[in-house]
């Protein structure tokens, strides 16, 4: 996912309902019978493709060729799974699956890491051009990647950096720092400045205060801004394929589904499996992480 | 996954981080030698510079370098002017790539603007809102590319008379329809791929709305209905320009996806029959014909297009700063 704007914000500034009014407002609703038949079946569009994918991961490739995915659903039930074992062993969907991890773990600590740091100066340090140079970085979560590839590509040139981990950890690291330092202000920010008063007269200089204070307290943002950060280098494309090129050795799932396509063209039982390998990382962190995803980004300041 | 490989990964996740708090850790040492006066006028710098260093060498310099390209003949050894931008502008397949990039502006925006709207509104008045919520805006978790596996089986064409096994084009057959192929036919395939964006991004927007939607009081929209007020106008005159807000936030984060749309053409069509958007011709520019110097001008329109946004941002931010 690319969030490329402030967006994230407003979501904080909505506060829930409270429980007895939410009650009410759903026993009026709830004998609506066209309300929830639009609903149901608006969803079911929504994942129908989806499902198509899973069913047809697991279907041997002369079903796929001839019958369509939901034939499946019906006796004789008919899976198998080959169209794994043959992309995890011919396509190297195993080595892109590694790779991919390779690059989102360290792309996704380093810039959170610096922005931690650069959010708290803009939060609670005085410095002349402060307000300029946080508008500036706003400016930049705007500007499409498309205006840096040309530079960027030949710095990683001629420094020999061109097709390793290395080059895309530093380049996901410049592009993921404006939104990080962003979200991580917005959060550090709106902490009680009284939490600093009282932390100066213990004693405690900048750094203590950092990190007993405001790491532990932001613990919140920075998980769910790891989790979009490691989502956005996970599902990375175009980084990819312009700073690694397409070499199998470091190509991640995202390049290595796409070459497929181009390759396999209709072979639909292969495609189906090697994306659904791809998807099912961000799947599971998305079905773990969603309620403390949203609850990070509407947890307001802390008390006490 | 060998050795190699595992060092690397620790390394890089432990140590980078490690040394990046030694540096604050060290710094600030350094830091504490000066008079106790200067101290926190050198501080703030330290702790911006990593930041700043990395959003200069990979963000603010490549864009000045970039614009400056654009001016260069195709060896990057001479000015030329505007050269450039005639070449591309006098380009039949660029301007149908600006046509298709206002397609998706258009298309894609409104839609998910809308398909967000209706969801997050219908979702409020069910009690199993929050199922719903999770299953529209899984979309969002997964790869643009897997998007296109997913959709491009969807869009799955054969020959009249064959047995389809695209999803659209077997309900088209059970309606005694002649099977389309989406992705290839001039009249569907570029609204073929905004519907992917549309089908992914759906979600986020849904998710925002129907977060600031909570944050409408009851009573106001109570008031209303004990006034007479139908459901609709309640929807149109009160919920609609309470949530305005909210749209126009979501609308620019869209917007500046629309111009930058790049991994879904790229996987479906590689921008064949005219589905080709500026992102994905800029890079083609580049990787395929090797020519920095047109390469570099498309960006440049890409972001001159997506200026306003970039100043719409700033100021909006400036006025939320002054608010607070």
């Amino acid at each position: 996912m690319a969030v490329g704007a402030p967006v994230t914000a407003e979501v904080a500034a909505a506060a829930p309902r409270p429980a007895r009014v939410e009650a009410e407002r759903r026993r009026i609703d709830l004998g609506s019978l066209p309300l929830n038949v639009a609903l149901v079946l608006l969803t079911a569009v929504w994942i129908v493709p989806t499902l198509a994918l899973l069913v047809s991961s697991f279907r041997p490739r002369f079903l796929i060729n001839t019958t369509g995915w939901w034939q499946a659903l019906v006796p004789p039930f008919q899976f198998t799974l080959n169209n794994y074992r043959e992309v995890l062993d011919t396509y190297s969907i195993g080595t892109a699956f590694v790779n991919s991890l390779t690059i989102a773990i360290p792309a996704t600590v380093i810039p959170i890491t610096i922005a931690a740091f650069a959010a708290y100066a803009f939060s609670w340090m005085r410095f002349p051009f402060r307000n300029s140079l946080f508008l500036l970085l706003v400016g930049l979560l705007a500007v499409p990647l498309q205006v840096t590839l040309i530079p960027v590509l030949q710095i990683f040139t001629r420094t020999g950096l061109t097709g390793t981990f290395l080059a895309v950890w530093l380049a996901h690291t410049g592009y993921g720092l404006p939104f990080a330092i962003y979200l991580l202000r917005n959060f550090i920010g709106a902490l009680p400045s009284d939490l600093f008063e009282s932390a100066e007269i213990d004693g405690a200089g900048p750094v203590t205060a950092f990190f007993r204070l405001v790491l532990p307290l932001s613990v919140p943002a920075l998980a769910s801004l790891a989790i979009f950060q490691f989502l956005w280098t996970w599902n990375d494309l175009l980084v990819a394929l312009v700073y690694l090129g397409g070499s199998p050795d470091v190509a991640p799932l995202t390049v290595n589904v796409s070459n497929l396509v181009s390759s396999l063209g209709q072979g639909y039982e292969l495609l189906t499996a090697a994306a659904f390998v791809s998807m099912a990382l961000p799947l599971i962190v998305f079905l773990a992480l969603q309620r403390y995803f949203v609850r990070g980004i509407t947890a307001g300041a802390v008390k006490g | 996954m060998d050795i190699v490989r595992i060092t690397f990964l620790v390394g890089a996740v432990v140590l980078v981080p490690a040394a990046l708090i030694a540096y604050v850790l060290v710094t600030d040492l350094g830091v504490r030698l000066l008079p106790p006066r200067t101290q926190p006028r050198i501080r703030p710098w330290l702790w911006i510079l990593p930041s700043m260093l990395a959003v200069t060498v990979f963000l603010i310099y490549p864009t000045i370098a970039t614009i400056w390209l654009s001016f260069l003949d195709k060896a990057g050894q001479t000015f030329v002017g505007l050269a450039n931008y005639g070449e591309v502008l006098g380009d039949g397949g660029v301007l149908v790539s600006i046509r298709n990039n206002i397609f998706w502006l258009v298309g894609y925006t409104a839609l998910v603007l809308v398909f967000g709207l209706i969801l997050a509104v219908l979702a409020d008045r069910v009690p199993y809102e929050s199922a719903v919520k999770s299953l529209i805006f899984m979309p969002m978790a997964i790869s643009f590319v897997a998007a296109s596996v997913i959709w491009g089986f969807m869009f799955a064409y054969q020959p009249p008379g064959a047995p389809q096994t695209g999803t659209l084009n077997a309900l088209l057959n059970l309606f005694h329809g002649s099977p389309i192929a989406w992705l290839i036919d001039h009249r569907t395939n570029n609204a073929a791929l905004i519907l992917v964006a549309v089908w992914v991004w759906t979600g986020f927007a849904m998710v925002i709305t129907s977060a600031a939607l909570k944050g409408i009081p009851e009573e106001l929209l109570e008031a209303a209905r004990v006034d007479g007020a139908t459901e609709l106008t309640v929807f149109r005159r009160i919920i609609i320009p309470l949530l305005a807000p909210t749209l126009t936030v979501i609308g620019t984060t869209l917007v500046i996806f629309a111009l930058k749309a790049f991994d879904i053409v790229y996987v479906m069509t590689s921008g064949n029959y005219n589905t080709n958007v500026m992102a994905l011709r800029m890079y083609q520019e580049m990787n395929n014909n090797h020519n920095n110097a047109r390469a570099s001008a498309l960006a440049v329109l890409l972001l001159l297009a997506i200026v306003p946004v970039l100043v719409f941002n700033v100021r909006r931010l400036r006025f939320q700063e002054a608010i607070r």
